[in-house]
């Protein structure tokens, strides 16, 4: 408590010379460099244990370890809603510096499919794309299914209403896969929603489920240990390098190529922000990017590296919500 | 025998002077940050995160382990002494641990606190040490089936127990039960019973926000009001004479401590459920056990032991989700999970196999930060007896600006701090019109797990409400919380046969 008055007083004494050194030469404080004045808010806008969530606090330690922020950056889950919750909070804090926050699809999906939040995604500051994140079809292993073709006879053998395939929430990203498989093989499951995708690879270990879409960080672990299989990667050929390169992709087993879904790991901003502040957020994220670390953990969890920011960014974001907005409607989940 | 070797090895590290010293400083941290509102095991670990990148992976982890485990008995501290719960996890010491302290007995519901918190952590890391890979089997069998049965045996040993005026205690369950609603639907997503558009709703009602109101802010009107302005100050004492009878009396709540220890590990291995629901079922396990229900809420000391060997043996419990399946069994364990993952663990089945050396000596680091937090403990309670004998004059205000930094620290919102003072008020009016609160804070912990877990079971058995029976786990459970909820009414119906026979005479 002592500490905490103590740097309170600190900062006020601070900011009372800041503001004094400010009336006097103007024109140097404004072409100053930004630099956080409280710990960064860093939203992610899905439950614990996902894979947002264990990069966003992969993130974190790599911001921690480089020194990269003079400010801590603290994750906060606002997973409520597939995210409703977090791009409501990102909207409330129109202009805050101090707020950011890491994105996956129901970026696109969840301000389609509930227009009542008022969110309008490019209005938000682009600060960079990291990574495009895959998507397997994983079965139990002590299952005798060995193949996407397996898969199939065995769905239909059990009748789509004893199938159960597990994911995040209706709409969201592993809802949209399972669709995709749905129309392609021409079966029906049965989609239980889960909280995040860690819960949802607990629970096909535990024969809870019997598929489930998860990426490749989800399931990773289970499948070294010989708990799970996966049978097709949603990726084009040759896109996903080292072990996870190694599982066939469908266009490989020739059921086409519009059989790719990525999920992309983004962070952007609320609207309003300085030019400096957004400067900053792309260089901190620009040397994450460049990590050691990060470079590894790219490699090991199957995600394909994909640096962009700016206007670039906000292009692939408007693109990426138009193709989710016809494959929401072709689910009849919008009208 | 080769557990013994591991573990053994697991000391050897445990230790080794640095880590030592991290335990001894992680236990000491660790108890300040959880008799503190608001600021939780979880802020704690959070904060001192990136402290660990500058000493070994199996070094940070030992840290980060003893300020969790710090913070499970800290929070005990403030929920005695001044019935604000300093954890979510402490909700449940509140209950009978400040009564105690009203009536002079702080010393000896703290000594309970500290003897409960190390029963709890001893069985619960023997337990993790003997059978970690086939308990976590046990994490596995339960899916949302055996989720809703558990929910719904936790609501009805808070219904099913004599004592209590029942249909208040259901009226209070009901209460905690649509505040729970509030929020975002979990499966659809839309937004539910946000009061026009208040996006302070949206993440739901914190659950701690209503804990510190009702207990906190209306504990603190209620004592004015009887009070009437008086001065009044505690007759706290504490002498070696009492902290020895203290010591003493727990003799009788042996059987309370063991039922909590190993339901609250069980409860903590559980992915999803974590400290804070265990404890609040070991109270009320307490209560339906004990020879003397009625007591419970009124200063009982096995209403104290009980969520206090919950709450620690669960701390441990939800580390093994965490490191066996890589799935965190508490907002706590999520953030050990992060620190893991950039220290180059991979959190999963083959963490036992790969690092064997990290994983023993964690539970070996358990065993010494167990043993620490308790001396620690032990030795500060004359200076929290100090605080009590404060005036109350001066000890009121304190409570509520504790109460303002914990209802506000959590999520950093306005919108909390003023649900808290609404609580406050509300909380002061059903404690007069003698409502049970407690019933009301079990059901809004417990309510949005109860209500997920049964959604995704009828939605996989397309709305078969047999599928929660016919499964061997969750049809067991399910038929003991039938039993307990309809205890009460076949009493009810058997005192009134008997009352009509021995009126049929006249």
């Amino acid at each position: 408590m002592k500490a905490l008055w103590k740097s309170g007083a600190a900062w006020l004494c601070l900011a009372f010379l800041l503001g004094l050194a400010a009336t006097a030469v103007p024109q140097l404080s404004a072409q100053a460099a930004w630099e956080p004045k409280k710990p960064v808010e860093f939203v992610i806008m899905a439950g614990k244990g996902g894979g947002a969530d264990r990069l966003a606090r992969f993130i974190q330690g790599i911001i921690e370890k480089h020194k990269l922020s003079s400010k801590p950056f603290v994750p906060i889950n606002k997973g409520g809603g597939s995210g409703a919750e977090a791009l409501r909070y990102l909207k409330d804090n129109k202009g805050n510096p101090h707020v950011i926050m890491a994105t996956l699809n129901s970026y696109y999906t969840t301000p389609l499919r509930q227009p009542g939040l008022g969110v309008d995604i490019e209005k938000f500051t682009p600060i960079t794309r990291l990574a495009e994140d895959t998507f397997q079809l994983w079965v139990h292993s002590d299952t005798n299914i060995n193949s996407v073709d397996d898969y199939v006879k065995a769905v239909k053998a059990a009748g789509g209403a004893n199938w159960k395939m597990g994911g995040t929430g209706k709409g969201q990203e592993d809802s949209l896969v399972t669709g995709m498989l749905e129309k392609k093989f021409g079966i029906k499951v049965t989609y239980v929603p889960f909280k995040g995708g860690g819960t949802v690879a607990k629970q096909l270990i535990g024969k809870h489920l019997n598929s489930t879409v998860n990426n490749p960080s989800e399931q990773a672990g289970f499948w070294e240990a010989g708990k799970s299989r996966p049978l097709a990667s949603f990726t084009p050929k040759g896109k996903l390098k080292g072990r996870f390169g190694k599982i066939p992709t469908f266009e490989e087993l020739g059921y086409g190529a519009e059989m790719v879904y990525y999920m992309q790991r983004s962070v952007i901003a609320p609207e309003g922000i300085d030019k400096n502040v957004q400067a900053f957020y792309v260089s901190v994220f620009d040397k994450v990017y460049k990590s050691k670390e990060w470079q590894d953990y790219l490699g090991k969890k199957g995600l394909i590296p994909g640096w962009l920011t700016g206007g670039e960014l906000t292009r692939y974001f408007v693109k990426e919500r138009e193709a989710h907005r016809a494959m929401l409607k072709a689910a009849g989940e919008i009208k | 025998m080769e557990i013994f070797a591991h573990l053994a090895d697991g000391f050897l590290i445990a230790f080794e002077p640095l880590n030592l010293g991290l335990v001894v400083f992680g236990c000491a941290v660790g108890l300040f940050i959880g008799a503190m509102p608001g600021l939780g095991s979880v802020n704690g670990v959070a904060i001192l995160l990136p402290m660990t990148f500058l000493v070994p992976p199996t070094s940070a982890i030992i840290f980060l382990g003893a300020i969790y485990y710090g913070a499970m008995y800290g929070g005990a501290i403030s929920s005695i002494m001044l019935g604000i719960p300093g954890a979510s996890t402490a909700v449940a010491t509140t209950f009978d641990g400040r009564p105690m302290a009203m009536q002079g007995r702080a010393d000896e519901a703290l000594i309970a606190a500290a003897v409960a918190s190390f029963v709890g952590g001893s069985i619960s890391i023997v337990l993790f040490t003997l059978f970690a890979p086939p308990l976590a089997e046990v994490a596995l069998a339960f899916g949302p089936p055996e989720e809703f049965a558990l929910m719904v045996l936790a609501f009805a040993t808070f219904i099913g127990l004599g004592g209590d005026d029942i249909p208040k205690t259901f009226f209070s369950i009901c209460i905690g039960l649509v505040m729970s609603a509030v929020g975002l639907d979990i499966v659809s997503g839309e937004p539910r019973l946000i009061f026009g558009d208040l996006p302070g709703f949206f993440h739901g009602i914190n659950f701690l926000v209503l804990a510190i109101g009702i207990y906190g802010i209306g504990e603190m009107l209620w004592t004015v009001e009887i009070s009437k302005g008086e001065v009044m100050v505690s007759q706290a004492t504490v002498t070696l004479a009492r902290v020895v009878a203290g010591l003493k009396n727990l003799k009788g709540t042996i059987k309370t401590m063991l039922m909590g220890s190993f339901l609250g590990y069980f409860v903590g291995i559980l992915p999803a459920a974590g400290a804070t629901p265990g404890s609040l079922m070991a109270y009320g396990i307490a209560k339906t056990i004990s020879k003397d229900p009625d007591s419970f809420g009124k200063g009982n000391v096995d209403g104290v032991v009980a969520p206090e060997s919950a709450n620690n043996a669960a701390s441990t419990g939800s580390m093994l989700p965490m490191l066996t399946l890589g799935i965190p069994g508490s907002p706590t364990t999520a953030i050990l999970l992060g620190g893991m993952v950039i220290w180059g663990l991979e959190p999963g089945p083959l963490l036992f196999v790969n690092h064997a050396d990290f994983v023993w000596g964690l539970i070996a680091s358990l065993y010494a930060a167990n043993l620490f937090a308790l001396l620690i403990n032990i030795g500060f309670i004359p200076v929290f007896i100090w605080v009590l004998r404060l005036p109350f004059t001066i000890l009121a205000p304190l409570i509520f600006g504790l109460c303002v930094i914990g209802g506000y620290a959590p999520t950093r919102s306005m919108h909390d701090l003023w649900l808290m003072l609404i609580f406050g008020v509300v909380g002061y009016l059903m404690r007069k019109l003698d409502y049970p609160m407690a019933p009301a804070v079990l059901a809004i912990v417990l309510g949005p797990l109860a209500e997920r877990s049964m959604r995704q079971t009828l939605i996989g058995s397309h709305g078969d409400i047999t599928e929660f029976f016919v499964r061997p786990i969750s049809g067991t459970i399910m038929v003991v919380a039938l039993i307990l909820i309809f205890l009460p009414l076949v009493n009810v119906l058997r005192n009134m046969v008997r009352h009509r026979i021995s009126k049929t005479p006249l």
